[in-house]
């Protein structure tokens, strides 16, 4: 199936909890309400004539008014693919989980956690997986500034060229 | 040598009133350590650089060859190389038994050579019972394993250990029980009974005196790998596992008796094997002088062992590592029952034949020449598919 | 046996540990030598290349990609080219995907050979790592020669490649491929068919179909367990479809389908099937220019894609956001070993140390894909 005809059979049962479907990208994406999430996505991979068994990705994008997490579904079985969207609040990004249908959600859901800062409600083990435990900040969020230490260790050297860049800006 | 001591003892050198037997005993003992340091630790060392030559030639490498000839002087910069460094003793280990450790080791497969017959008269002490010497003496290799893993304070040496003691102490008993066919066929434990027992000419070899004895061989040979931690049963020390098993915290020349003894005690494995299936120091009389004839057995001896030190060297070029489960299943599952198997059977075979059995020796010995000869076919048939030119001369 | 308390020992595997394949770190919580539990740490090697790209532009971020997969850096560059070409809309000429085709699919055999040749030493046998690698070396000879470089190529642009093969280059790579197809069968012989080798890796850690799609599994592991899906053929992308291959499949010949032996034999089967392609596509190869025209400051529309590579490692997915201005808003990059990497705390139950070590080398897992 075309991934068009899958976000009209959503919008068709789910009708407005599907906020948006664009087709003006390269790949046409839908929007769907972050409450409405569990229950698209359980839709979508128990339905027999969509199946979609894998999620092949999930990541998120700062787009610095909202966060947009993005999951690429995938069905091995019919062979077609369809990409969901939800649009967070920046300040307090929160999402259901989906681990509980797909399992690959676990580890790309604390990558999002611990570079974007976007909270899953209900993972089983939300922890920070790429960077040190102790980092304060999400490097992926585009006002994400590098700490100038971390534990002592310098990050920034003082030079004649960072002092140049510094007055730059 | 005896005047000498004996000048000493008139001079007063060891007190009033010494009993000359003890003096004796104490210079010839120590005459012998000094011969065994001076000729097992520089053959276990050669044997490393012998080890990492073929080596590399099976892995299409070069190998060490810049230190001398060939590189053959290797052995001796690495051992200087060793003792430079420094020792390193960690701050958490158990340091007495930490030191201790390789001396254990060391010694495990020093003491063996006291019983080696490398000729009919080149042998230090024919014990009555060598050949239990011989197979219970580097069981203490265990204990210093066992000690080094435990003493390191380190999970990964301590798994190693305990690797190492169960793999050691399972397969004594298939090693033990492979030696006792020849035993009740000679009827002697000594090294020099069963050496003498056998002819220089294969057919006389007990190898093939019959089907049991050579079921027996390849057993003794197997648990030999098993019990030095040679591949395909170098679990202990298994580096992609666990680091370096019970070595992982050695340094220095610490981690060179380890590694001297594990090549020492391949020799030592090959030589029972050799005395109590190959025939020996068996040489044909073709001499009268009997300093030659021991030089011949001499050679015969060596050249048969160093033989079987190849096979080990070839089998750890080439075969992948066994897990736990499977080397303890090996052991207990075939090595032990085939054993008791064994040892009937030869004890069976000697009521009906007590002077051996011509026929059957003859077979064996065609069977075992039919075996080498397959092999070699399919050693020559695959050299020629192979692609020669990636492999390197071998004098580079 | 209720009545013997053991304790349950807790051991730390890496960040460094001969075996573990760069800087990975396992925390194994072992009952003797079973594991109940080998709990994955990474991030040792996070770089946080997809913060570069939003710094570096689309052409400056090429020399990056290379790290985020060292060992098979080709496909990482063509996934970017793929992804920057697929927002710009520009074209590559032909010449120039038969070249994209060639340099991955030799760069496929040099990581496949590097995986086979690490089961062997992570098993206990040397002798096949050093063949591989010798074999390895000589691929890495002709790339050098095609780009200069031995294992960060940087040799892609976007709209074709930055180099056209050398003079002479094309009989030396038929002359290899001659040369590499007895030395498989060599290969095989002294290890893949060792009996010790097939009872370390047969019914070990397997994998079956669903698991392996739930897990987001992807290429040779996910093939091995019998799924038959690989983006060259299902998602025909460069010129694939011009080529006549076949995708092998898992068959649990040894023991179950989708277990480590199974992994280890979809390496080298891929391995026959690279070297079929790389023979159509060096004997096909039409003449013209190897690299489009590009605009060298261009900026694509506010748009965002996805594109799907079949690395070694299997379907890498590139997903890049871009804004109107000449430097990416987003990049992600969906790697093999980040989706494999997850999957081993739950196939680590229940195995012996041994074989978490046979595990990890039979997903063939590389720390900078999974951290970035």
């Amino acid at each position: 199936m075309e991934p068009l005809s899958i976000y009209q059979a959503l919008s068709s049962r789910f009708k407005e909890r599907i906020l948006e479907i664009s087709d003006k990208t390269i790949d046409p994406f839908a929007v769907i309400e972050p409450t409405a999430l569990l229950d698209v996505c359980t839709f979508l991979r128990d339905d027999p004539e969509l199946a979609m068994d894998c999620l092949s990705n999930q990541t998120g994008v700062d787009y610095k008014d909202r966060i947009e997490v993005v999951y690429h579904l995938f069905s091995y079985k019919h062979r077609h693919s369809c990409i969901l969207k939800v649009k967070l609040p920046r300040d307090n990004p929160v999402v259901a989980t989906v681990e509980g249908l797909w399992r690959s959600a676990n580890w790309m859901e604390r990558e999002i956690f611990d570079l974007l800062g976007v909270t899953f409600q209900g993972h089983s083990d939300l922890r920070r997986i790429l960077m040190p435990e102790d980092w304060e900040g999400y490097p992926l969020r585009k006002d994400f500034v590098e700490p100038r230490e971390y534990h002592g260790i310098a990050t920034v050297r003082e030079s004649p060229i960072v002092r140049l860049d510094q007055k730059k800006k | 040598m005896q005047a000498w001591l004996d000048s000493l003892i008139a001079r007063g050198a060891f007190g009033p009133h010494p009993s000359p037997d003890l003096i004796y005993g104490a210079a010839i003992a120590i005459a012998c350590a000094l011969v065994l340091f001076l000729v097992a630790v520089p053959f276990a060392s050669i044997v490393t650089w012998v080890e990492r030559r073929v080596w590399a030639r099976i892995q299409s490498r070069i190998g060490p060859n810049r230190v001398g000839p060939n590189g053959f002087l290797q052995w001796l910069a690495d051992g200087f190389k060793h003792i430079c460094k420094e020792d390193v003793v960690p701050a958490e280990a158990d340091a007495p038994l930490f030191r201790l450790a390789p001396y254990l080791v060391v010694l495990a497969f020093i003491l063996p050579w006291a019983v080696m017959p490398f000729a009919s008269s080149l042998i230090l002490a024919d014990l009555n019972i060598g050949i239990l010497y011989i197979t219970a003496v580097p069981a203490l290799t265990v204990i210093g394993i066992l000690m080094a893993g435990w003493a390191s304070n380190n999970k990964w040496s301590l798994i190693g250990g305990i690797r190492s003691a169960a793999q050691i102490i399972s397969y004594e008993i298939p090693a033990g029980l492979a030696i006792f066919p020849v035993v009740l066929m000679t009827g002697t434990l000594s090294m020099q009974g069963i050496i003498r027992a056998q002819g220089w000419a294969p057919d006389r070899w007990f190898l093939f005196a019959n089907p049991f004895c050579f079921v027996a061989a390849v057993i003794l040979f197997i648990s030999g790998l098993a019990e030095n931690n040679r591949t395909p049963f170098d679990l202990p020390e298994a580096e992609s596992e666990l680091v370096a098993g019970f070595a992982t915290e050695y340094s220095s020349m610490r981690y060179l008796f380890f590694f001297m003894a594990e090549w020492g005690n391949m020799f030592i494995a090959a030589a029972i094997v050799v005395t109590l299936f190959l025939g020996g120091w068996q040489f044909p009389a073709i001499v009268q002088s009997p300093r030659l004839m021991n030089l011949l057995q001499l050679a015969t001896f060596m050249l048969k062992c160093l033989f079987l030190v190849f096979v080990s060297m070839w089998i750890r070029g080439t075969l992948p590592r066994v897990r736990i489960d499977q080397m303890m299943s090996l052991c207990w599952k075939y090595f032990v029952p085939i054993s008791f198997i064994n040892l009937l059977g030869t004890a069976v075979w000697v009521a009906i034949f007590p002077d051996g059995n011509r026929f059957t020796q003859w077979l064996m010995l065609s069977f075992g020449v039919a075996v080498v000869l397959l092999f070699l076919a399919r050693v020559v048939a695959f050299t020629r598919r192979a692609r020669m030119e990636l492999y390197f001369h071998p004098t580079i | 046996m209720s009545a013997f308390h053991t304790e349950e020992m807790t051991l730390n595997m890496g960040p460094q540990h001969p075996s573990t394949h760069g800087v990975l770190r396992f925390v194994i919580k072992a009952d003797g030598e079973v594991m109940r539990e080998a709990i994955p740490d990474v991030g040792y090697l996070h770089r946080s290349i997809e913060k570069i790209a939003e710094k570096v532009g689309y052409h400056g971020f090429m020399p990056y990609t290379d790290r985020v997969d060292y060992v098979c850096a080709m496909f990482t560059n063509q996934g970017w080219a793929m992804a920057c070409e697929k927002l710009a809309h520009i074209e590559v000429p032909r010449r120039g995907e038969y070249c994209r085709v060639i340099a991955a699919e030799f760069n496929r055999i040099a990581s496949h050979l590097l995986t086979v040749g690490l089961m062997g030493m992570d098993i206990g046998a040397m002798t096949p790592f050093l063949h591989a690698l010798r074999e390895r070396e000589m691929i890495n000879d002709l790339i050098e020669e095609l780009c200069g470089a031995r294992l960060t190529f940087n040799y892609m642009r976007i709209g074709g490649v930055a180099w056209d093969l050398p003079p002479g280059w094309r009989d030396k790579a038929l002359a290899y491929l001659d040369h590499l197809e007895p030395i498989l069968d060599e290969f095989n012989a002294l290890f893949s068919y060792n009996k010790i080798c097939i009872q370390r890796l047969a019914n070990v850690a397997v994998i079956s179909a669903d698991e392996a799609i739930n897990y987001n599994l992807v290429g040779p592991n996910l093939r091995a367990s019998g799924v038959n899906w690989d983006v060259r053929k299902d998602l025909p992308y460069s010129v694939y479809p011009e080529f006549d291959f076949e995708v092998p499949l898992g068959r649990g010949e040894w023991g179950t389908v989708g277990d480590a032996m199974d992994r280890y034999m979809m390496r080298i089967r891929e391995m026959v099937q690279s070297a079929r392609i790389l023979r159509q596509a060096l004997t096909q190869i039409p003449d013209g220019p190897v690299l489009g025209k590009v605009v060298r400051n261009f900026k694509p529309a506010a748009n965002e894609c996805q594109v799907r590579v079949e690395s070694a490692r299997g379907d890498q997915g590139w997903y890049v956001v871009s804004d109107g201005t000449g430097f990416p808003h987003r990049v992600h990059v969906r790697t093999g070993s980040f989706a494999a990497m997850g999957m081993i705390q739950k196939l680590s139950k229940g195995l012996m140390i041994a074989d978490l070590v046979v595990l990890i080398a039979s997903l063939d897992v590389i720390a900078p894909e999974i951290d970035r």
